[in-house]
């Protein structure tokens, strides 16, 4: 996994609330190999019913090509437990999401492709997605070892991350590698439990 | 005097196996269950030439990708599809893994078969890559769904990191009335505190038309506490719970029967418990509820009409609405009772279950489908006991498709899908934009009241339409 630090690049917003998994990349998308999947990004909530590219779609207009900072609404990718919504978004280039809130295994999705979810208020998450349908292909800024994000008006937010997670992007590492570590603790753990619960 | 633990901590606590300072922790995973979505984990695994560390605390079954035309895989038409149910055989056999195949009556959605099995139990900390793993909860389990590097780390190491979630108890007093049923009341759930409104919590379901349901109706409600933004749900367990359970293959036996019982008795919230958050409902005055727009938070009584987006206040939620009735071809105003449909499905791990499928086809006996309907029951043994009691014939009279079981048309990836602006009647648990395939109108219901869409082509309060 390839460690995450600073990041400066073009936001794009989604002023929608509860943003679900299915919408980020329908199922039919879910057995092909990554490369292919990779396609189905948003691929039916950025058509229209002609299968055009709809127009007002921000991830559709050129000026936003590049993004790798999303910024959404409330209860981004919630729904289905699928760890595609959050590989198709980083083969499609994103890095960091911003949101008042997101769904909860989503969320630690992230973590495990190293890639950044940032919980901001619900007012500075509107003001940042007006912002950047204002000025489309405005920059911001994460700081990963800050704790900051910079948005295109210059204010700066510390934001919330759990020592845990921000050392495992830091680094790079992956859950696995570290809980291997501790594999003495787990069999001292699993012996008396396998006592207590001895039925399973 | 003791401590007052509610279920949730008493389960938290016994599984922790390291406890960091900064708040996550390392919890021992009981069981984890696997599914043909789980293939990816698999790679992951043997990607780094890891083995799984205990092959004997998971299970598996294939179900998301199996047809539910016939029981073979030959039966799945698309080669991408076939490989993925063919590796889940392949994955178990190699790894030493209890798998309930293709052709085994045992077989069926995953979230049915577990408790089915008995190998959801109380007080067990159980995961799965999938989001309804919550539905476990309902026995008394800490059950959550989780992503597929998690089922990779957990197959590597039977353990999982986690930091703590906030607890919300749900207490829905009073009776339900006749008719009522257990979908009706998470719909009503969700729809008060939002798609949201769980998010980093986990759930307590309580109070006395919680008590009140029977273990398969406690599976729907807590299958559901996803859709409210909570990975898990759960429901104290009680009498119902082991006689539920007492029996079945891999449920304790004899002596050990007697101490899972003494542990089992132990786990209900203790009076005094705190919860970070409580919200009371009233069980009363819950009415049959069908969803009507794109998220299940979406969801009205039957005797309700299409609300206005204007009524919003947030303008986000307005903007939504307005896109979310565009979607589903529906105007404000418009009474639910006036809706027609095109499609019903009855089934998925929400709603196909042997009482699930007796209350359709109370409902269908005697009457005839006028649209498409399909009724896909959740396990091979749903199935076998279904047609014990001539369910199968009660359907097939009402000219329902009597189908193999699977998660079939719930989740859009396995061929049974609606078409694009098609409306279904779906006792499902999502009606997510193109969550049943592309274009397609999803209708979350209750499974007697999709039957009654089905029979009179529109939605119908189910307690007004009489006797057959």
């Amino acid at each position: 996994m390839e460690p995450f630090t600073k990041l400066t690049a073009v936001a794009v917003p989604i002023d929608m609330s509860n943003v679900d998994t299915d919408q980020i990349i329908p199922a039919r998308f879910l057995a092909l190999p990554r490369e292919q999947a990779k396609l189905g990004l948003f691929h039916d909530i950025r058509r229209d019913a002609a299968k055009q590219l709809k127009p007002d779609f921000p991830p559709n207009r050129p000026e936003y090509a590049g993004a790798a900072i999303l910024v959404a609404a409330r209860n981004f990718g919630c729904g289905s437990s699928r760890e595609h919504a959050v590989s198709v978004l980083k083969d499609n280039g994103f890095r960091a999401f911003v949101a008042p809130s997101f769904g909860d295994i989503f969320h630690n999705n992230c973590y495990q492709n190293g890639v950044l979810p940032i919980v901001v208020g619900e007012e500075r998450a509107a003001t940042l997605r007006a912002l950047l349908a204002a000025q489309p292909g405005a920059t911001m800024t994460v700081d990963l070892a800050a704790q900051t994000l910079a948005g295109p008006d210059g204010i700066v937010d510390k934001f919330p991350i759990d020592s845990f997670r921000k050392d495992c992007l830091l680094r790079g590492q992956d859950d696995i590698s570290f809980t291997l570590g501790h594999a003495a603790e787990i069999a001292a753990f699993e012996a008396a439990h396998g006592r207590e619960l001895s039925w399973l | 005097m003791a401590e007052a633990l509610s279920l949730f901590e008493k389960i938290w606590r016994r599984h922790v196996v390291i406890a960091r300072p900064d708040g996550y922790t390392l919890l021992h995973v009981d069981r984890q269950l696997l599914h043909d979505g789980s293939w990816q984990a698999f790679e992951k695994l043997a990607a780094r030439g890891i083995k799984m560390r205990r092959p004997d605390r998971h299970f598996a079954t294939p179900d998301h990708f199996t047809s539910t035309a016939a029981e073979s895989i030959d039966a799945i038409d698309d080669p991408i599809r076939r490989r993925v149910v063919d590796a889940i055989v392949a994955n178990t056999a190699r790894e030493g893994v209890q798998l309930f195949g293709l052709g085994d009556p045992r077989r069926g959605i995953v979230h049915v078969v577990g408790p089915e099995q008995g190998i959801t139990q109380p007080g067990l900390l159980m995961v799965c890559g999938d989001s309804h793993t919550a539905t476990h909860g309902a026995l008394g389990a800490l059950a959550f769904g989780i992503g597929a590097s998690e089922v990779a780390h957990v197959m590597a190491t039977q353990a999982i990191w986690q930091k703590k979630p906030k607890t919300m108890r749900i207490t829905v007093d009073g009776r339900l009335g006749p008719g009522i049923v257990a979908k009706d009341v998470i719909l009503a759930i969700i729809a008060r505190i939002g798609a949201g409104g769980g998010v980093g919590h986990v759930l307590e379901y309580a109070g006395a038309a919680i008590r009140g349901l029977s273990i398969e109706g406690r599976l729907t409600l807590c299958n559901m506490s996803i859709e409210a933004g909570a990975r898990a749900g759960m429901v104290a367990p009680d009498e119902k719970t082991f006689a539920y359970l007492e029996g079945r293959p891999f449920a304790p036996k004899g002596d050990e029967w007697r101490k899972a019982m003494d542990f089992w008795r132990g786990l209900p919230s203790d009076p005094g418990a705190m919860f970070d958050a409580e919200v009371t409902l009233d069980g009363d005055a819950i009415a049959p509820m069908v969803t009507w727009g794109t998220s299940p938070e979406d969801a009205a009584p039957v005797t309700a009409t299409v609300p206005d987006p204007s009524s919003y206040s947030d303008a986000v939620k307005q903007e939504g609405v307005r896109r979310a009735l565009d979607y589903m071809g529906l105007k404000a105003g418009q009474k639910l009772t006036d809706i027609a449909v095109d499609r019903v499905f009855i089934g998925s791990c929400t709603n196909a279950r042997i009482e699930d499928l007796r209350a359709a086809a109370a409902v269908a006996k005697g009457r005839r489908a006028v649209v498409r309907a399909w009724a896909v029951p959740g396990s091979g043994l749903v199935k076998r006991q279904a047609e014990a009691e001539g369910l199968d014939r009660i359907f097939r009279d009402a000219g329902f498709e009597w189908r193999e079981p699977g998660c079939s048309m719930c989740v859009g990836m396995n061929g049974d899908t609606v078409d694009a602006g098609q409306r279904c009647a779906s006792t499902s648990n999502r009606n997510f934009v193109g969550r049943q395939g592309p274009g397609a109108r999803t209708h979350l219901m209750s499974p007697a009241m999709a039957a009654a869409a089905a029979v009179t082509g529109r939605f119908t309060d189910v307690r007004k339409l009489g006797a057959a």
